[in-house]
């Protein structure tokens, strides 16, 4: 019998290619020189009117083949970009053009676009174009756009794009009966996903066929289908999207269709060529997405023993220039600040309001980890309040193992209740404080302080919706050669969809693992699909995949059943055999390969090879009935969807034990823990390794990345030499992680997600165990050794103050 | 992120590079690139002409005697770092080398590129200030020495003509019983320090060199001054500035740690 290899550490099959260095991303696609190569050129200003484009020195250049302005464009191409998830509080959503439209409001906001023979040509075409802007005030930053002296768009009044609020109970008025009560005010800073792989697209328009080609790095392609064949007046199934190796996406690649997704298929089918866009690290910082950038406002009532009576959450929310991802992300926010506990009564108020910067969309965590922020400074303000254990005053705090399903009472971003569906919170803090060392940290602060030496430590709890629907699909096909290939719409970025997907199939059809072959985000092989975001693959694909599977081995058994001539449940398969159960080895007539049910199930049996010869012995069907039932088709193929009924809920609980400069206010990390739940595991070693890139960009957003905009709008850091990504040199050199498992209810497999997990509570933690450490409250995240000398700084003279006052 | 067009020349000897230098008011040396091609492909900077030197024999070499350290123009970072010779006769060289960007720019960077690029965010201008050194430069008239404290003339700006090449570096050897040491702050591994501080210490004399926090790379004589005021006399001659990476008064924090710090591991070094 073969061995499960679901929950086994499977090597991942795309290693050997990405470490090759032979993986084929899309700037890889139409190397030849033939391809024409387009540039953009964007907006120098934050905010300013389009008195007029000057394009006539460009066509001179030689190997320019066309430029397009706004007024270029005609028809849907002409119209807004579409807002992808409206929602009825976003009263004044507002999307750029493919082009701008008379008004930038963003620097590198696309305003032309050229076609050259190289990119080089291409550059030096942008520079010859001459416009003359007229220069509008622009809002940068939180505090400006909420005093709205200026606005961002004429019509939207207040800067403000949406307001929503959501109450369960009448927080306020617990909060005013509460024993007892704090306020806190935080703000968190934008940071950006940062893929290494920016966006990209080719299109090839095709005469003969009369139809269009497209390869772009997203992270739904039949999106982008539908985008371009509506955007350009095409029928859908004349266009095909195919999204080859990405490298990175993190969500930024969910929001679509970009400007040259539209734009690249347009010129190649205005031009009849071959057209290729590839981004470049500065056009990634100015012209895609950030995110994170909010100021909290938080209320709490509590009793003696910590407990939630009341919770009352303001915030404001920056969403940049434009909305086209609509609300998801401060919903997010708004719903999974909630994590593991259950406050006897919550409002959540936000204010999503528009700036004259780039754009936000989600990012890797998507809102979650301001929502984190804001719930695990909570809890640490309320256990500093009562001279409590931070741990204890959140197990006080939590759902009970028993208490699941758990229904908040909220609507969550899919607009279903927001219902937990499982978890084991208690069974998470008590591996973690092990893990970590948190009853031993008195003890170890101790000698570190003996040695001059500052230590601090801090834990943060979340919980994640993961695997929202609406729904995905697969297609499994057991060719004659009993190869398996598997295609679902989903795209892949590095997730190691070619390894868990085999794996699930493997299992599921008794095949060698090393036969199946899975495809993704080629939409014309699954023309039906959703799209990689939310840490929704594995339980989405995986278990339409395992669907797909189940009916091609239900038909595997009834054709192996009819030509063996036993019953169906006689049968077993391992190793791509299909074999009657006891019967000895080699027995003549008792098994048949999967190849050659594979040949049955195809009527049309010319002999091409040596599974149809094989066939040939083995008689199935009724000579009396047609060829192909009536319930039936031809091939040995199986496809199937799962559409759940709301999103699983995955949790998980960091600490982080850090040491801080007492003279340089250098951070450095000592220890860092992990206790992760994300149903069953499919594949612990990936899972892990999801953890450990989480981790690394949360370490990146709270301690390095920030994107540093002046008054002006401004990017000043918008690159890898100033833009502080954390090297390796930065990450943790050991994480630390255990694993719980609590089984979602909600899918065939009993998994959750886990793509976005470990970034989620980095804000929170780092915040926790500096503050900590240094005995300062850390209210704005991130914190560079900088801000925590002025921080010291600032304490030092009120408390100098405070002394002098005191001294009579 | 592509340059502009430009002119290329290879040229196999030195009066060559001159020629073509001094042919074109535009034209820029390339060496190891690795801040001429960002630069470049940023447009940043768009020279008529790019020289690069890299085929002209002889200019590759280093060598260590008793007087000190010779580098030529086209030695990169990486081999002088390895040469036990730099390291016996100026071991403030490898010491600051070792904190130059990452092995890979390392690889390829040249240390007299560094020098004239005239960064005061870099290691080797300050090294070179500091020892006393000084660059052999070649122009269409022969060539000349320019001494470390006459180069450095303004932010990225030293004092050779554009049509002069600097074919070697010359860093003086260090002196029987003097001490050395160099040590920087930067946000991540192999960037650009916030403050970088190296020492001289023999006898009595105190200097420190510092980078990152005035306009040219900036030696101050701390000669006589008690240790526990090291630093605040020394940030009367510099002029530590704001930027996204941190404030002035972090980085005054910093000259005042960095300094304690090299002017102890200097003394403790002395040979």
């Amino acid at each position: 019998m073969t061995t499960k290899l679901m929950g086994q550490a499977v090597q991942r099959v795309e290693d050997q290619r990405f470490l090759r260095g032979q993986g084929r991303y899309v700037d890889d696609v139409a190397l030849g020189t033939a391809t024409l190569h387009a540039a953009v050129l964007r907006s120098p200003h934050a905010h300013a009117r389009i008195v007029d484009i000057d394009v006539s020195e460009v066509l001179d250049v030689e190997g320019v083949h066309a430029v397009w302005t706004y007024d270029d464009l005609e028809g849907p191409m002409a119209e807004p970009l579409p807002l992808l998830i409206p929602h009825p509080a976003l009263t004044h959503g507002r999307t750029q053009y493919a082009l701008a439209n008379g008004e930038v409001n963003y620097v590198g906001e696309a305003v032309a676009f050229v076609v050259a023979d190289d990119r080089y040509v291409a550059e030096d075409a942008v520079d010859r174009i001459r416009v003359d802007y007229e220069l509008l005030p622009p809002v940068v930053g939180i505090p400006a756009a909420r005093a709205a002296e200026r606005l961002v768009h004429d019509d939207v009044p207040g800067n403000v794009g949406a307001r929503l609020e959501q109450n369960v109970g009448d927080a306020r008025a617990a909060i005013a009966a509460a024993p007892h009560r704090l306020a806190l005010d935080l703000t968190v800073e934008r940071s950006a996903c940062q893929p290494m792989e920016g966006r990209g697209t080719v299109a090839r328009w095709d005469p003969d066929l009369n139809r269009l080609q497209a390869w772009t790095s997203t992270q739904t392609s039949t999106g982008v289908r539908a985008a371009i064949a509506v955007k350009l007046g095409l029928d859908l199934g004349q266009v095909d999207v195919i999204t080859p190796d990405v490298g990175g996406g993190f969500g930024v690649k969910i929001n679509h269709p970009w400007p040259e997704e539209l734009l690249v298929p347009l010129a190649a089918k205005t031009l009849g060529r071959t057209v290729k866009f590839t981004e470049d690290r500065r056009e990634h910082f100015i012209s895609t997405a950030h995110e994170r950038g909010q100021e909290q406002h938080i209320e709490v009532g509590f009793d003696d023993d910590g407990r939630l009576l009341g919770l009352d959450v303001e915030f404001w929310h920056d969403h940049g220039a434009y909305t086209p991802y609509g609300l998801i992300v401060p919903i997010i926010t708004s719903t999974q600040l909630l994590g593991p506990y259950k406050p006897r009564s919550y409002r959540v108020v936000f204010e999503s309001l528009y700036t004259n910067t780039v754009m936000v969309t989600p990012y890797r965590g998507a809102g979650r980890p301001q929502g984190c922020y804001a719930m695990e400074r909570t809890m640490d303000a309320i256990a500093s309040y009562l001279g409590k254990d931070r741990a204890e005053v959140r197990a006080a705090n939590f759902i009970q193992p028993d208490e699941f399903p758990y229904d908040h009472g909220l609507v969550f971003q899919d607009g279903r209740e927001l219902e937990y569906d499982s978890g084991d919170y208690p069974a998470s803090l008590e591996k973690l404080k092990t893990l970590v060392g948190w009853d031993e940290f008195p003890q170890f602060r101790a000698e570190m302080a003996a040695q001059g030496r500052r230590v601090g430590i801090g834990l943060a709890c979340y919980v994640e919706g993961t695997g929202v629907g609406p729904y995905e699909g697969a297609h499994v096909h057991i060719e004659t050669s009993g190869k398996v290939k598997v295609a679902t719409g989903l795209t892949t970025q590095g997730q190691g969809h070619a390894t868990v997907f085999a794996q699930l199939v493997a299992d599921e059809l008794g095949v060698r693992f090393e036969d199946v072959e899975v495809v993704t985000g080629d939409t014309r092989r699954m023309p039906y699909a959703v799209g990689t975001f939310a840490s929704r693959a594995a339980v989405m694909s995986g278990s339409a995949i395992h669907l797909a599977a189940k009916r091609a081995k239900e038909k595997v058994l009834k054709i192996a059943a009819d030509a063996l001539e036993v019953d169906e449940k006689d049968l077993q398969i391992a190793d791509g055999v299909v074999s009657v159960k006891g019967a000895p080895p080699d027995s003549v007539g008792a098994s048949i390969d999967l190849g050659t049910v594979s040949v049955l199930s195809n009527p049309l049996r010319y002999a091409f090879d040596e599974a149809s010869k094989a066939a040939t012995q083995f008689q199935v069907g009724d000579p009396g009935k047609p060829p192909v039932a009536e319930d039936d088709e031809p091939g040995l193929e199986g496809r199937d969807f799962y559409s759940p009924e709301r999103a699983t809920f995955a949790s998980g609980m960091h600490a982080v034990i850090v040491e801080t400069d007492p003279e340089t206010a250098e951070i450095s990390i000592l220890k860092y823990a992990v206790v992760h739940d994300c149903g069953n595991l499919i594949n612990p070693m990936i899972v892990e390794g999801q953890i450990h890139g989480g981790v690394a960009q949360g370490v990146g957003g709270a301690l390095y990345e920030r994107m540093a905009y002046d008054e002006s709008g401004q990017l000043l850091n918008a690159s890898f030499m100033d833009f502080l990504m954390p090297y390796v040199t930065e990450v943790p050199d050991g994480i630390d992680i255990d694993h719980v498992e609590t089984p979602s209810p909600l899918n065939p497999l009993g998994i959750k997600g886990a793509g976005e997990a470990g970034v989620i509570p980095s804000a929170a933690v780092f915040a926790a165990a500096i503050e900590d450490a240094e005995g300062i409250p850390i209210t704005a995240m991130p914190i560079s050794p900088s801000d925590l000398f002025a921080l010291r700084r600032s304490v030092g003279q009120a408390r100098d103050q405070s002394d002098a006052k005191e001294r009579p | 992120m592509k340059p502009a067009p430009f002119a290329y020349r290879r040229p196999g000897s030195l009066a060559d590079a001159v020629a073509a230098l001094a042919g074109d008011a535009g034209a820029k040396v390339l060496a190891g690139g690795q801040s001429l091609v960002p630069l470049l492909s940023m447009r940043l900077a768009a020279p008529s002409m790019l020289v690069d030197i890299n085929a002209i024999p002889g200019l590759d070499t280093i060598t260590a005697d008793d007087i000190g350290v010779t580098v030529g123009a086209l030695a990169r970072h990486a081999d002088v770092l390895a040469s036990d010779d730099v390291r016996r006769v100026q071991p403030l060289v490898p010491m600051a080398l070792s904190r130059v960007a990452h092995a890979t720019i390392r690889n390829r960077g040249t240390t007299v590129g560094s020098l004239v690029h005239a960064d005061a965010a870099a290691e080797m201008p300050v090294v070179l200030t500091l020892l006393g050194g000084s660059l052999e430069v070649v122009g269409p008239s022969g060539s000349r020495t320019v001494p470390a404290h006459e180069l450095y003339v303004g932010p990225l700006e030293c004092c050779l003509h554009h049509d002069e090449i600097a074919v070697s570096a010359f860093f003086p050897a260090l002196a029987p019983g003097a001490g050395v040491a160099f040590d920087e702050i930067a946000r991540r591994h192999g960037d650009y320090a916030l403050v970088g501080a190296a020492a001289l210490v023999d006898g009595d004399s105190v200097k420190v060199g510092y980078l990152s926090v005035a306009d040219v790379p900036t030696v101050v004589d701390l000669s006589g001054v008690p240790d526990d005021r090291l630093g605040d006399v020394a940030l009367e001659h510099l002029d530590p500035a704001d930027d996204v990476h941190a404030t002035a008064d972090y980085r005054a924090q910093l000259v005042r740690v960095l300094t304690a710090r090299v002017v102890r591991s200097a003394r403790e070094g002395t040979r």
